[in-house]
């Protein structure tokens, strides 16, 4: 195959960037996505320039640390991690525009690459449950019924790949909280913190800068988990049912 | 106190204004359709007239229509105000290719709509809601009683061409927005649910398509009468 590549190409995060334009003659449409941009790289470091840097890791779909923004679309044209994506889903002469994710919550290191450390402080607000230490409990000591186990476990597929937020034209993070908040909220494991939690991670979104949710659906659409904007959903029910409710106790100083 | 501060300053309870506020005006769409619906009535105009009285002389009606002309103005301030941040949430580059496959059309232009649909209601309460108030009105006697003659009023205006053809395109506005907007207040306030999620759905799109298309058939069929 032959392809152009439209390449955004940013030296740092205060510089400038812009788009150059790369042709490969000899793609194979077996090769992953990310495959195609090795050879890519490869052939430029032969010649002497700086590769194209991006963000990749497991290559499996399971990690979340690919990104791109192909052809006007998070993680390119199928609802897939840029990893699994494969040249046989373009066509032969095709132009192809590659940009990083583009969010104030996500500024750009450099090239294709962006810092998604906001999710990580979203997810520190209050993402975790409390846990005993000591003996593993035996299996199945807490009834959970089959079907909200699997709706917890849907939310919990989240790899935090920040394709929903680019994809939303608002580059609003709310399926990535809520999907991390529903998995905690569905589960009795997760309600000793279920309020507070909703709390601070809708705060923590709000501080980053992500913008707000329209309900266009977007983010559901291009999510490679196939997380379901339901979760957005229960994600507003669980902040509006906290913010009328939770309320701090005061332990007296007298008290004893 | 500082959570109430901290609820309606937060994205989601700006999103809990929009849904709310929208939901009472989509309230208020249905019963303003009923009204209007009898300017077909057959009788000169009477019984539109009596109502039209009825609804700007009711105390109650009153105090509910300043509650709708709040509800409007929030609806649209906090709008600008989500629409500022959701813009600059994407931060200082845009993309430069993108694609519109992923979700509905009027989901991604509720503001533009929006601001046709306000734009109309600027005018159309100059011509109707402020003539009425303020205006020099001609009145007719219906049995002894003196009544302001709206439906003169409103016959005038919807025998001029290009009236009703505006009023008509800001009807397929306004049905586009509620397209979008009924089932996503909804979606906002997370009443969201497997069992009814069709159901809002389907009366959602049934409400966007109908009431725009009655309002919009008044004029029409008064222009051609």
């Amino acid at each position: 195959m032959k392809l152009t590549l439209k390449i955004w190409r940013q030296k740092g995060a205060n510089e400038n960037g812009g788009f150059k334009t790369y042709t490969m003659d000899h793609v194979s449409p077996d090769m992953s996505f990310l495959e195609m941009l090795d050879v890519l790289n490869d052939s430029l470091v032969l010649k002497g320039e700086e590769p194209v840097h991006f963000d990749h890791d497991c290559r499996e779909g399971i990690c979340g640390m690919c990104s791109l923004y192909i052809n006007g679309r998070p993680h390119g044209p199928l609802q897939t991690t840029t990893c699994q994506l494969h040249m046989r889903s373009f066509t032969d002469g095709q132009t192809i525009t590659i940009e990083p994710w583009r969010a104030a919550a996500f500024p750009v290191v450099r090239d294709l690459v962006v810092d998604r450390s906001a999710f990580d402080r979203i997810q520190r607000a209050g993402g975790f449950i409390s846990v005993n230490t000591g003996a593993a409990p035996d299996a199945n000591e807490i009834l959970v019924p089959k079907k909200v186990a699997d709706e917890a476990m849907d939310a919990a597929t989240c790899i935090g790949c920040g394709a929903c937020v680019a994809a939303c034209k608002n580059a609003s993070a709310m399926l990535f909280v809520s999907a991390k908040v529903s998995q905690y909220a569905l589960l009795p494991q997760g309600q000793p913190e279920r309020k507070e939690r909703a709390e601070r991670m809708v705060a923590q979104m709000d501080a980053e800068g992500f913008g707000a949710c329209t309900n266009t659906g977007a983010c559901e659409a291009e999510c490679p988990k196939g997380i379901k904007i339901t979760n957005i959903a229960r994600m507003n029910r669980e902040y509006f049912s906290s913010m009328f409710t939770n309320y701090q106790v005061e332990v007296g100083s007298d008290a004893g | 106190m500082k959570w109430f501060l901290d609820l309606f300053s937060s994205t989601l309870g700006r999103k809990l204004m929009m849904a709310l506020t929208g939901l009472f005006l989509i309230l208020f769409l249905a019963v303003h359709l009923a009204g209007n619906l009898q300017l077909l009535k057959d009788d000169g105009g009477r019984s539109f007239n009596i109502y039209a009285e009825f609804m700007s002389t009711n105390p109650l009606i009153q105090i509910v229509s300043k509650g709708n002309f709040a509800f409007i103005l929030i609806h649209v301030i906090w709008a600008i105000m989500l629409t500022s941040k959701n813009k600059s949430a994407r931060g200082p580059v845009g993309y430069a290719e993108a694609s519109g496959k992923s979700s509905h059309w009027t989901s991604r232009n509720m503001g533009i709509l929006g601001t046709l649909v306000l734009v109309f209601i600027v005018v159309h309460l100059k011509d109707f809601w402020a003539q009425m108030h303020f205006g020099a009105m001609p009145t007719v006697d219906y049995d002894g009683t003196s009544y302001r003659d709206i439906y003169s009023l409103v016959n005038e205006w919807f025998n001029v061409g290009w009236y009703v053809a505006l009023y008509v395109f800001c009807m397929a506005a306004v049905g586009f927005h509620l397209y979008h907007g009924f089932a996503s207040a909804f979606q906002t306030l997370g009443l969201n649910h497997l069992k009814y999620n069709g159901l809002i759905q389907v009366v959602g799109r049934a409400f966007a398509i109908i009431v725009p298309l009655l309002f919009a058939a008044i004029p029409v069929l008064m222009f051609f009468n």
